[in-house]
């Protein structure tokens, strides 16, 4: 397919601009770009001709089932959209509450933000959140720099954080780049961290310890309250990372497990959508004594029930974000945890363990399953002996389900377990769909088995197959100039 | 249940099929961790959700004409971006990890990179960050992983809330962070020229400044080449439809906030941070990005690539810690700029350089309103000195309807009656007439 800038012709114009009712100025031409910048000429049909054809070479979770472990891939109700394009919300000037008598401007957006802060602490059992930080990733960096604000509040001296191998790059990559030394802890034969290996690495130098419960092969670590002891008992922290919040929302409460900071991401337990990778929200919400310690501004609500921003905090670790957080993300999240409520967010942790458990059992006699226990809302899986000994790899199965219309799982992730396939279905999809899946999964099983040729060449229905990663890089073209 | 699919009877089904019972299903969780009850409100219907938000929407203020910018304006957009990106083939997909099922996305992003070196004159460019502010702090640190130095220079025309921003992002780092004042409107290139020298990674400054003052950064960035620092520069995409570009004045890296691009105010985000550098830096650059290639029977395709750099293969000793980036505002900002096309971009800028300047004449002959910064070039903002405090004059012209601008002593003392207007395209002559017509009459 050509390229938008390839179908230019000079003269043509998609919006006519204006009004253009004040007499024209010309500046300085030293100030100036020689030449306009080489933008396509296009008609407004030309543009959404070349959009709508790209979307048509795009798979989203509108398509069909998208199991990809670890990202809950859910449905994102229609009626958030609607809701985040109200001009009360979607035209308001992040600046307005910051001028005299501002906030009477923004009430109802503040009061969006000060009512999932409740609603959140009262889901995970933390004492106060943020909802500035822009990702999930962002919200880890975010906990950590709370983490060290707080050692050196303490006058700690500390420099190493915690972290399993099962977890997620981005966990390290933040520690490290909020300052921290990363220690590396194994995993045991179940599949989990237990006690003793934490002890072993436990000592004063330790910050604190950053753990994804259940973790990305789905487990449940029975443990997690007592490891949560351990580091409060070298004044250290415990972080929570929400990326898989969705298998115990509304059955457990991270704050009771002892952690002192959790991030929650929006884009998955709270169903905004993943926009092809973005925007995001990462809330992080913080124990007690954290609490002076979150960015500013916070929303507050005053004796005489209006709300207001409040940036005189001088224990803050300061702004880690412009303004108030991906405001439009957190609003469709409001939307969907007041149309759940009690009742149904109670239902989702359930319905996602279920399905997720429901799938595991129908496929584990088909592949070799890395841990053959309950799991909560993921499961791992890998080829099987046969399957590896026809060189069949994750990534040919992954191909394979492209041409039975599905969204391959997680491949190659987590890297403990050789050629794991993370599979999570999440709660909204439903027993029908589940089970083609199952049958196409069954399917392509038989033919690694026995005629594995035939899956090397998937998939054969996509627009493209198997693109050169190898060579992108080698030849690297990343801008059509 | 809502968005939940299945009926009780087939969630009984299917636990019979396994043979569990709800409860056994959590039966891993230590029973005293599980929670005994949650304290929250009854789920409510589709109608009673969207009468609640439209009631809180109906709180907030959209009746004030916007001359309100510091770095984040209110643009037109036309109607074709929001009717492109609400197709969900994009918007419900996730990042492009099966290339084969997100050649759209892919493509995209690509062609997102292309505008984006295109518009800033740069060689690369990634496939965006989270916004203006994040990606001025990641350009911090790449310039820190390219020299390997700790000094930072910047001066206090860039916006005032990203510099808060890098200083928090800074605390646990050793890093030297000089701060100089700006002098008439513009970088204060006297005291980075002193300051600048071998243990100096990069300078950072802003075009269009804070103040709205066009400037040319040439002189600091031959003055950091000289002692092999690096040139930052922060700039205002829609201005790139006139102004020279960074490249030019010889930047290093080059990053900004997209929200001009078609994306709404939305009250502080999502945005789009954008970013892009010379190509010999683009393996210490932050976030993901797209590439060309062939798939496996030579057809063109796109990846992403150089993921090596990434956290979730070098995890620690990743570029950063970023995972997504902000697709879906990259590809408002594509579609934004593939409609304005080039004789569009350009005249955008030029109307709002047009009616800065008819603004600016307009208010200065108020009498008691005076220019604060003399004789110098701006774009589509301007300082102003009032006879009183700004904040008051502002809340003042609140109730006149106008969201008139930023009172600068918030962030600069001794600025206390000074105030920054900004106008873009959308605003018309009449607007302006009736601001200085309100203006006038509350001094």
């Amino acid at each position: 397919m050509k390229l938008v800038f390839e179908k230019s012709v000079p003269g043509r114009r998609g919006v006519r601009t204006g009004p253009a009712d004040v007499p024209r100025i010309s500046m300085s031409p030293d100030l100036l770009r020689q030449e306009p910048a080489n933008l396509p000429e296009l008609s407004e049909l030309d543009v959404v001709r070349h959009f709508t054809e790209l979307s048509r070479r795009n798979f989203g979770v509108d398509n069909n089932f998208y199991p990809l472990g670890s990202c809950t891939m859910k449905y994102n109700p229609k009626v958030a959209e609607h809701i985040a394009s109200y001009p009360g919300f979607a035209d308001l000037h992040p600046l307005l509450p910051q001028l005299r008598m501002g906030g009477m401007l923004t009430q109802g957006a503040l009061r969006v933000i000060y009512e999932i802060d409740m609603l959140l602490r009262e889901i995970t059992g933390m004492a106060g959140f943020t909802v500035q930080p822009l990702a999930g990733s962002h919200g880890e960096l975010t906990g950590m720099m709370i983490m060290a604000a707080y050692h050196r509040e303490q006058g700690n001296k500390k420099t190493t954080v915690l972290i399993p191998d099962s977890a997620h790059g981005t966990n390290p990559a933040s520690a490290a780049i909020a300052g921290y030394r990363v220690i590396s802890l194994p995993s045991n034969e179940n599949g989990v961290m237990d006690v003793e290996t934490v002890k072993k690495h436990l000592n004063d130098e330790v910050a604190g310890l950053m753990l994804t419960c259940p973790n990305t092969l789905g487990l449940f670590n029975p443990h997690v309250k007592d490891i949560c002891d351990l580091i409060h008992s070298v004044d250290g922290l415990a972080y929570y990372d929400g990326a898989n919040l969705n298998a115990i929302v509304g059955k457990a409460r991270p704050g009771d497990f002892g952690f002192d900071i959790v991030h929650l991401n929006l884009h998955k337990t709270f169903a905004t959508p993943h926009g092809g990778g973005g925007p995001g929200s990462g809330p992080v919400g913080v124990c007690n004594k954290l609490v002076p310690f979150l960015p500013v501004s916070v929303v507050i609500k005053r004796s005489d029930g209006t709300y207001a921003l409040e940036y005189d905090r001088p224990q803050s670790i300061g702004y880690i974000a412009p303004f108030y957080g991906n405001f439009g993300v957190v609003l469709r999240a409001y939307a969907y945890i007041l149309m759940l409520g009690k009742e149904g967010l109670c239902r989702v942790a359930e319905n996602a363990v279920l399905n997720a458990n429901y799938v595991k059992d129908k496929l584990k006699g088909h592949y070799k399953l890395a841990f053959d226990r309950l799991c909560k809302h993921e499961f791992v899986l890998s080829p099987s002996q046969r399957m590896a000994e026809n060189g069949i790899r994750a990534v040919d199965i992954a191909k394979a389900l492209i041409d039975k219309g599905f969204h391959p799982p997680t491949v190659y992730f987590p890297t403990i377990v050789k050629e794991a396939m993370m599979i999570e279905p999440t709660e909204t999809e439903s027993k029908e769909t589940l089970d083609s899946f199952v049958d196409a999964m069954i399917e392509i099983a038989g033919q690694a088995e026995n005629e594995p040729e035939k899956l090397k060449g998937a998939p054969a229905t996509a627009t493209v197959c198997r693109p050169d990663e190898t060579a992108a890089a080698k030849n690297l073209n990343i801008a059509c100039l | 249940m809502p968005f939940i699919s299945n009926t009780p009877a087939q969630r009984e089904q299917m636990l019979d099929e396994i043979g569990l019972t709800m409860d056994e299903l959590f039966g891993d969780i230590p029973r005293q961790l599980m929670a005994e009850t949650f304290d929250l409100p009854r789920g409510l219907s589709e109608q009673e959700t969207r009468n609640r938000l439209m009631e809180l929407a109906e709180k907030n203020a959209t009746h004030l004409t916007c001359f309100l910018g510091g770095g984040f304006y209110d643009h037109f957009i036309p109607a074709a971006v929001q009717s492109i990106i609400s197709r969900s083939e994009f918007y419900t997909a996730y990042t492009p990890y099966q290339p084969e099922l997100s050649q759209g996305v892919l493509q995209a992003i690509y062609e997102y990179q292309s505008m984006i070196c295109r518009l800033t004159g740069m060689d690369v460019s990634n496939a965006s960050l989270y916004d203006g502010g994040t990606a001025l702090y990641e350009a911090v640190m790449m310039a820190l992983r390219i020299t390997g130095r700790n000094k930072v220079i910047v001066d206090d025309s860039v916006n005032p809330i990203y510099r808060v921003m890098i200083k928090s992002y800074t605390q646990n780092l050793r890093i030297e962070l000089e701060q100089t004042r700006f002098e008439d409107g513009l970088a204060n290139r006297g005291h980075i020229l002193q300051l600048i020298d071998d243990k100096t990674a990069a300078v950072i400054v802003q075009n269009p400044n804070f103040f709205g003052c066009i400037d040319d950064f040439s002189d600091i960035a031959d003055a950091a080449h000289e002692k092999g620092s690096l040139l930052i520069v922060s700039c205002y995409p829609i201005s790139l439809g006139i102004l020279k570009t960074p490249a030019t004045m010889g930047a290093d890296i080059v990053t900004g906030e997209g929200q001009s691009l078609g994306i709404p105010m939305s009250f502080g985000g999502p945005y789009l941070g954008f970013m892009a550098s010379r190509r010999q830096y683009v393996r210490k650059m932050p976030g993901r990005i797209a590439g060309e290639t062939v798939d496996a029977f030579g057809e063109k395709a796109y990846v992403l690539t150089l993921q090596a750099r990434e956290q979730h293969i070098r995890r620690d000793k990743a570029t950063s810690n970023i995972c997504s980036n902000e697709a879906l505002c990259a590809l408002t900002a594509l579609v934004y700029l593939s409609l304005l096309g080039k004789e569009g971009l350009k005249e955008t800028a030029q109307l709002c350089a047009d009616k800065a300047d008819y603004a600016y004449k307009r208010l200065t002959a108020i009498p008691g309103v005076e220019p604060h910064f003399r004789g110098k070039w701006f774009f589509n903002e301007f300082v102003l000195d009032l006879p009183c405090e700004a904040a008051d004059v502002i809340a003042k012209l609140i109730e006149r309807r106008f969201a008139a601008g930023f009172p600068l002593g918030r962030y600069y003392d001794g600025m206390e009656k000074c105030i920054l207007i900004s106008i873009t395209e959308k605003r018309t002559k009449q607007e302006i007439g009736m601001l200085a017509e309100a203006l006038e009459s509350v001094l």
